[in-house]
């Protein structure tokens, strides 16, 4: 009985358990449901833009240099920014994502797995350690970096803290203090200050039709779709991405069926800290440069995109996390940038009080 | 400069009893009823300061009396409480700490917002509003304090008034958790199924923590906007709920005096420690290519975050916990 | 007495009772595509010892889920002494005075034998926010259940633990207290969920007389076993599930020769060792335990 229900979880199949403890995922893909939530957005952002009229409330420099063009290229424009800064909330989510649906983990230090990445990246970089790496290359070690750095989490923390036994909320809370000290350790390390990658740090925006977008935002674009694709790949077809599947939908039994579970959640913790990496190096050439808080200040974004899409779901951290940059680029044309986040994490709480599961999840046994 | 333990030490105890363990003590002490009784991870509790402090400031601001924007301040939070919990009791106690700290943020991210500044004055915050607070000041002006610790007469009313706070609000706590009221706490905090079971209204008792919680940490939140004259959007940041958990841990949670008995400790450590390190960095005891006086600070948060992590694992019963519970965890 | 209750019973599947303390019709509850429970018609007659059998993956925990607002079921009515129960939340239906223990125990560790006892009872002021402070007012009441808590402890051999934390207690122990506990309550039809499992044989044996005694004072008791000595030792009526439905009932002769329920047995355990390990992973996955 137990090796056939373990046959049917690794063809893919879901076993009729309901866990209560995980929002396990569904993958049943709801085009009408994306759609209409899409078109409330619009909906809300065209009611507030009559509303708000021309209070000039807009203050993006990014709008100030779109001004004269039309509104459509304006749009059309944000849209791409928002792909970009979706694209980066969907690689470093999908790690906390996965932790979360293999250990049942909500890491609160994931950020500083996003940090150490482009920091890491921006001292080969630079050439701080006596020599000086081209930022490609850079970016390859900060991953492997990433990588070591996440699975040295998992075997010197929390794998010895979870066959412990402790209590989820002791868990969380360790992870709080993680995140306060590897974030303050990165801050002596690197300094308080901003400092942008040595490559690339100039960049002219080129046209290609109506859009303009600079050479490292298209390749950021580009090199994070192929990975997320990469990753859903790995995910549906490897033995390693079924396995892993398989922990998320029910430990006991996957352990049962030969399923080596402990290896299942160290490579878990490897490939989403080595995508967090990869996130914060992205962010920190693409945005505001690199700094000790960079993935601290990413979090929340990362939870609201986890949440939207589902947690536990890898496919829904991706969705959730593009929609998120999508929507919060796209807020700006009309409201505030200060209302940006404010719109992120106003979306997380919507989701949770409609449909608490997310996009992409299972529905939870509730109450 | 000299190395002057002594002086470390005056400074960690004018800490460990003034203003800072005041505001930690309080805003600890509504955390404990929601994360020490009841198990429910509030990571916004910070929210609840804010409303008190901004309730207050802005009731006065707009020419209101004192009292009655402590009033509207408490109530504000009360309703936050709820707020936070509608959404997420019913769920995992994950979705409950995402969603507060996100409601937390845009708390402050909108008290900062220019959108709002003819309330909150943006980013420059509001200032002196309780001079009614320093009127009602029976201390004349002076030193006051033993030995070397002390304070000057406003900040001893200040101290005096928030340590009698402190000790109202223990008091209600205690009263509510000896009662049967709060054995369903217990309850819920240890297996929520079982309370369920037994035909306890898990969700209402939940909604009721929140709120009390919330209560408590507005007054807090009061406390710091009264005290300091001022509050500022930037003073909210979500850190400030992480110490209070370290705080809530350090005491005991689930311990009425838990968070008072934290909050002292735990300033006089962190003060203590500063000033240590500070007198060894500019002494040149520690050489500057390792730590230099602006990095100190920094050296204090992982100094936080090693002592939360080492305390949850191996004593989350805290200080004032009994062992038998941790025996019973260990099993 | 009871057997005479079922004289005239037909030992068919959702047969129709004399006197029904519950009823359950077309109750279904679905994970995916796959159906978990499906019951058609069921009624428990009052005043009886139900049991509740079936292979591992019938879907036993998920009915006694559905049935006590722990889980929401995709369609059906049920209803409890003449109430109707759907959409009730689960405290409300442990009010109304049906209470259901759980398979793997909760007694409440890190409070007090007499604590957990104390928790069973309702109509406590003190339990309220504003109540609770008046100690005046509900000082009272909390001996009056202290009194009735000390008579069960010492009918279930646990008055010599009452102020020990229950976390100390032996896991028989704890199954004696979740039961006594569940008493507190003053049920009127109690739902046991394998109350007998992971216990000693002679605490067993002492079980079985506590089960016995509710019925004789008047309690209606349904519950889950798989240990089919016990179930043919106390069961007045034995209820029969497999893949969700239930396939037989009747009394436990019945049952005993129902072709249709060595089936469900045998094709459950054909050609494969049921190790102590598999019973655990299997009934916690496939029951969705409470």
């Amino acid at each position: 009985m137990t090796g056939r229900a373990g046959s049917r979880l690794l063809a893919g199949q879901h076993d009729p358990v309901d866990d209560p403890g995980r929002a396990a995922g569904h993958r049943r893909f709801s085009v009408p449901r994306l759609v209409a939530i899409a078109l409330v957005v619009v909906a809300v952002a065209l009611i507030s833009d009559q509303a708000m009229g021309a209070t000039g409330l807009l203050g993006d420099n990014t709008l100030v240099a779109q001004a004269g063009r039309s509104f459509g290229a304006r749009f059309l424009n944000t849209v791409v920014d928002g792909l970009v800064v979706g694209l980066i909330i969907a690689l470093t989510s999908v790690g906390l994502s996965l932790i979360f649906g293999v250990t049942g983990l909500v890491n609160f230090a994931h950020g500083e797995l996003v940090t150490f990445g482009a920091v890491v990246a921006w001292f080969l970089n630079a050439g701080t350690w006596g020599f000086q790496v081209a930022l490609p290359v850079a970016t390859v070690l900060a991953v492997v970096a990433g990588s070591v750095f996440g699975a040295g989490l998992e075997k010197g923390i929390f794998g010895p803290l979870r066959r412990r036994k402790v209590p989820n909320i002791s868990l969380i809370v360790t992870t709080i203090g993680l995140s306060l000290v590897v974030r303050h350790v990165i801050l002596i390390w690197f300094g308080s200050g901003t400092q942008k990658y040595r490559d690339y740090a100039t960049q002219v925006a080129k046209d290609y039709g109506p859009i303009s977008i600079t050479d490292v935002k298209l390749a950021i674009i580009i090199v994070s779709l192929l990975v997320l694709a990469l990753v859903g790949l790995l995910l549906m077809k490897t033995k390693l991405g079924k396995a892993m599947r398989a922990v998320r939908d029910n430990r006991d039994l996957a352990e049962a069926s030969g399923i080596d579970v402990r290896k299942v959640i160290l490579a878990t913790w490897m490939g989403g800290a080595a995508l967090a990496a990869l996130g914060g190096v992205f962010q920190g050439i693409g945005f505001a440069g690199v700094s000790w808080d960079l993935g601290f200040k990413l979090l929340l974004l990362m939870f609201a995109g986890v949440i939207l899409g589902g947690l536990g779901t890898a496919f829904g951290a991706m969705v959730g996390g593009i929609l998120i940059g999508v929507v919060t680029q796209v807020s700006s044309l009309w409201l505030s940038t200060e209302f940006k986040l404010v719109i992120a994490f106003a979306a997380l709480i919507i989701v949770l009080l409609v449909r608490p599961q997310g996009i992409l999840g299972k529905k939870e046994r509730v109450g | 400069m000299d190395f002057d333990i002594v002086r470390s030490f005056v400074d960690a105890m004018r800490s460990a009893f003034g203003t800072s363990a005041v505001l930690f003590a309080l805003a600890g002490v509504g955390l404990n009823v929601m994360f020490g009784y009841t198990g429910l991870l509030n990571f916004g509790h910070v929210g609840s300061l804010l409303v008190g402090g901004y309730g207050t400031a802005i009731t006065v601001n707009l020419g209101g009396p004192l009292w009655l924007g402590i009033l509207i301040g408490i109530t504000a939070a009360v309703l936050l409480g709820l707020l936070y919990g509608l959404p997420t009791v019913r769920l995992r106690e994950d979705y409950l700490a995402i969603v507060t700290i996100a409601a937390a943020e845009i708390l402050r991210l909108l008290t900062r917002s220019s959108a709002l500044e003819p309330l909150t004055q943006g980013v420059f915050g509001i200032q002196k509003f309780a001079d009614n607070f320093y009127d009602l000041n029976p201390f004349p002006r002076g030193s006051y304090g033993v030995w070397r610790i002390t304070w000057d007469a406003n900040t001893l009313w200040a101290i005096v008034v928030g340590w009698l706070l402190v000790a109202l609000c223990v008091w209600l706590v205690w009263m509510l958790t000896r009662a049967p009221w709060g054995r369903v706490l217990k309850a819920i905090r240890e297996d929520e199924d079982a309370a369920r079971s037994l035909g306890k209204n898990v969700f209402g008792y939940k909604l009721q923590s929140l709120a009390i919680g919330g209560a408590i940490g507005a007054l807090a939140g009061v406390f710091f906007a009264v005290q300091s004259q001022s509050v500022n959007p930037d003073s909210f940041q979500p850190i400030f709920t992480f110490l209070a958990y370290a705080v809530v841990i350090l005491g005991g949670p689930g311990r009425a005096l838990g968070p008072v008995v934290g909050s002292i400790l735990f300033w006089f450590l962190l003060s203590f420690t500063e000033a240590v390190l500070r007198q060894a960095v500019s002494a040149g005891f520690i050489p500057d290519w390792l730590l230099t006086a602006q990095e100190v600070a920094a050296v204090r948060w992982i100094l936080v975050g090693l002592g939360l992590m080492l305390l949850i694992t191996f004593r989350p019963q805290g200080l004032l916990g009994s062992r038998e519970e941790t025996l019973i965890d260990a099993r | 007495m009871p057997a005479d209750v079922f004289a005239d019973v037909q030992p068919v599947p959702g047969v129709a009772k004399p006197d029904p303390v519950l009823v359950v019709d077309g109750v279904n509850r679905h994970f995916g595509g796959l159906v978990a429970v499906d019951i058609d018609h069921l009624e428990v007659q009052r005043g009886t010892i139900t049991g509740l059998i079936g292979p591992n993956g019938a879907g036993k925990t998920t009915l006694f889920n559905l049935l006590t607002g722990f889980d929401t079921p995709n369609g059906g009515t049920w209803s409890f002494s003449g109430n109707d129960l759907v959409g009730l939340p689960a405290y409300r239906v442990a009010r109304l005075g049906m209470v259901r223990t759980f398979q793997l125990t909760k007694a409440l560790m890190k409070l007090t034998v007499m604590d957990n006892m104390k928790l069973g009872a309702t109509g406590q002021s003190g339990e309220k926010v504003f109540g609770a402070l008046l100690p005046w007012r509900w000082r009272e009441k909390e001996k009056e259940i202290e009194a009735r808590a000390e008579v069960l402890l010492e009918r279930f051999t646990l008055a010599h633990m009452r102020d020990e934390l229950a976390g100390t207690l032996s896991g028989g122990q704890r199954k004696l207290l979740e039961l006594a506990r569940a008493l507190m309550v003053e049920p009127t039809l109690i739902m046991l969920d394998e109350p007998m499992a992971g216990v000693n044989p002679a605490l067993t044996e002492s079980l079985l007389v506590h089960i016995k005694a509710l019925r004789d004072e008047g309690m209606s008791v349904v519950f889950i076993e798989h240990d089919m000595d016990v179930i043919m030792d106390i069961s007045d009526w034995i209820l029969v599930m497999a893949e969700g439905k239930l396939i037989a009932e009747g009394g436990p002769a019945d049952v005993a020769a129902n072709p249709a329920v060595i089936d469900a047995y045998l094709g459950e355990h054909h050609g494969e060792a049921a190790t102590p390990e598999n019973e655990v992973v299997e009934s916690e996955g496939e029951d969705g335990d409470g």
